[in-house]
């Protein structure tokens, strides 16, 4: 293995980092001469994405016209769906409660993350063993994860409201609350992905220069400013990076709130993800879902590039 | 001390949630249903695990998922591995803006469409409908921690090798491909345990002898039985294999998930 070359996978290049920063090219005309015979390499890959991801994205748009419940005839409608969808309560609210799981559960992760990195980029005895068995949960299948919470959350025999008792605290409904469902869904999310933005942010870690503490120390800095002046301005574009894909997966995050609350106490944690399925796949009404898919999509979209936008007026190249 | 405290605080809560799952599959019906909590199975069991297997048929579903996640990976490796080499030679980046779409998209919306075509070919509850929808989880994968890893690779093997006369083939055959193996590995365990932790693919397309281990566990034990001890039996079943792969490529995970976004 050439020197070096684990540093392309190992290191937390952002989406976008690696997209358009990475292209720095150093193609020689040797390479340039041969591009018909590589283009052969990628032809399987494209009729394979063509088919299970581009034929889906245009089948949908096109769904998304027709008043169409599988089992019975397409009605061309237009926009209809879409009109629809502007004035349905039901559908608005979803937004609504998906904005504030994803704010929650991106800012949590973020800070505790950036905790947790700060800790395991010192070195202590079994610093490798306590970064591993810290990161379990980024990988553990979520359904799984999502049934043992559920018996956590449970108000009677549930662990967790033990423990609140334990501190003098009185007994929770969690997420048998309309008002605690979301911020109890929240917590599981957190403890899902923490891990995550810890990496992260420890790579950005590992990357700082040295010279800058030093010359502050010097001048009689306190850790506080050190971390709040030289560090935090150094890892922002590891914080973007990380707070873009946990915005992406905060609004797509489905598992968990359909396993634990199914989208209740009534519709109180009911998210576009969870509307979108009960269309689908409990009143089959493939149309409507279709238009949902469609808004979703510039949705998440909409987020992305804000967040990269964000960055890019950060003016710190995150590679 | 500080320190060692902080270190406890944020270390703890990932560990005990893993060993209290341990200790529910562990203990009996009463002590998990017994307020205050029993924390140490005294006598632990292995009763919710032999019933797992012999009455919920877990052995099956664990087959299911290591078919439908098997073959999906190894076709994502079969057109995966070489596309990722093509796009680093050609610096095709559009190609990966796209992946990274792909990978955007929440898996419903891949869902909705397939459901439908499958319903039309009769393919819906077989194993052929899951490992095709699969594709789109493992497949941009793939590509995208291969692209990645073979823009890494010096160029400068296969131009000594072309100069000895070799063809395209040839030089990504015995010359990239075999350097490439540490990102083959990444690529090949990321892709298997997204596809193997995925749950709605199995919760729609599936039939009661198709499902996946994920949906096998949410639908039969939680509507058939709610017993505690089973279900945290079987959620162990599901979980373990994904922490041993992870433990084999701890330092590379990140590259793979901040593709896009970490769920399909």
């Amino acid at each position: 293995m050439p020197p070096g070359s684990n540093n392309r996978v190992a290191l937390p290049h952002g989406r976008a980092a690696t997209a358009v920063a990475v292209t720095v090219p150093r193609q020689s005309a040797f390479f340039a001469r041969r591009r018909r015979n590589y283009r052969r390499f990628i032809i399987p890959a494209v009729v394979v994405v063509g088919a299970v991801i581009i034929f889906p994205w245009m089948f949908t748009i096109w769904m998304s016209a027709f008043d169409w419940k599988i089992g019975s005839v397409a009605h061309f409608v237009g926009f209809d769906n879409y009109v629809g969808l502007a004035t349905n309560q039901r559908f608005l609210e979803s937004i609504g409660h998906t904005f504030y799981f994803t704010a929650l559960a991106v800012v949590f992760p973020l800070v505790l993350g950036t905790i947790a990195a700060l800790i395991f980029h010192r070195e202590f005895p079994l610093r490798g063993v306590l970064r591993a068995v810290f990161t379990m949960p980024m990988m553990a299948t979520p359904v799984a994860i999502a049934l043992v919470w559920t018996m956590m959350f449970h108000p009677q025999q549930g662990v967790l409201n033990y423990l609140l008792s334990l501190i003098g605290l009185p007994p929770s409904l969690w997420v048998y609350s309309p008002t605690l469902v979301i911020p109890s869904l929240v917590l599981v999310e957190v403890w899902h992905w923490t891990p995550l933005v810890m990496l992260i942010v420890l790579g950005g870690l590992a990357a700082l220069p040295v010279e800058p503490y030093e010359s502050a120390r010097l001048d009689g800095a306190t850790e506080w400013q050190l971390f709040r002046y030289i560090t935090l301005p150094l890892i922002a574009p590891f914080l973007v990076v990380a707070a873009v894909i946990r915005t992406i997966d905060a609004v797509k995050a489905f598992d968990t709130i359909y396993v634990i609350s199914q989208g209740g106490p009534g519709t109180a944690s009911e998210t576009i993800n969870l509307y979108l399925y009960l269309q689908a796949f409990a009143f089959y009404n493939v149309g409507n879902a279709s238009a949902v898919v469609v808004v979703f999509f510039a949705i998440i979209l909409a987020l992305a590039l804000l967040l990269l936008h964000v960055r890019q007026r950060t003016k710190w190249v995150a590679v | 001390m500080g320190f060692a405290f902080s270190l406890v605080v944020i270390v703890s809560p990932a560990i005990l949630v893993f060993l209290w799952m341990l200790s529910l599959s562990l203990k009996n019906e009463i002590d998990n249903l017994s307020y205050p909590p029993v924390f140490i199975p005294d006598p632990p069991t292995l009763k919710n695990y032999v019933q797992v297997f012999t009455e919920n048929s877990m052995g099956l579903y664990f087959w299911n998922s290591v078919v439908v996640s098997g073959c999906a990976t190894l076709i994502a490796l079969a057109v995966g591995v070489p596309a990722g080499y093509g796009i680093a030679r050609l610096q095709a980046h559009r190609f990966t803006v796209l992946i990274l779409i792909a990978r955007m998209t929440p898996a419903l919306s891949y869902l909705i469409p397939l459901f439908t075509v499958f319903q039309f070919l009769g393919l819906n509850n077989t194993l052929t409908a899951l490992v095709i929808t699969h594709l789109v989880i493992t497949v941009p994968i793939v590509v995208y921690v291969m692209a990645g890893y073979f823009e890494t690779l010096p160029k400068e093997l296969e131009e000594a090798a072309l100069i000895d006369g070799g063809s395209a083939w040839s030089l990504f055959r015995y010359v990239a491909l075999p350097l490439a193996r540490p990102g083959i590995v990444v690529g090949t365990i990321l892709a298997f345990i997204f596809s193997w932790n995925n749950f709605v693919f199995g919760a729609v397309l599936a039939g009661r002898a198709t499902r996946t281990l994920p949906a096998a566990v949410y639908n039969v034990l939680t509507f058939e039985q709610l017993a505690w001890g089973p279900l945290a039996a079987a959620a162990i079943v599901v979980t373990l294999p994904v922490l041993l792969l992870t433990i084999l490529i701890q330092k590379e995970i990140v590259a793979g998930l901040t593709a896009g976004g970490v769920k399909a």
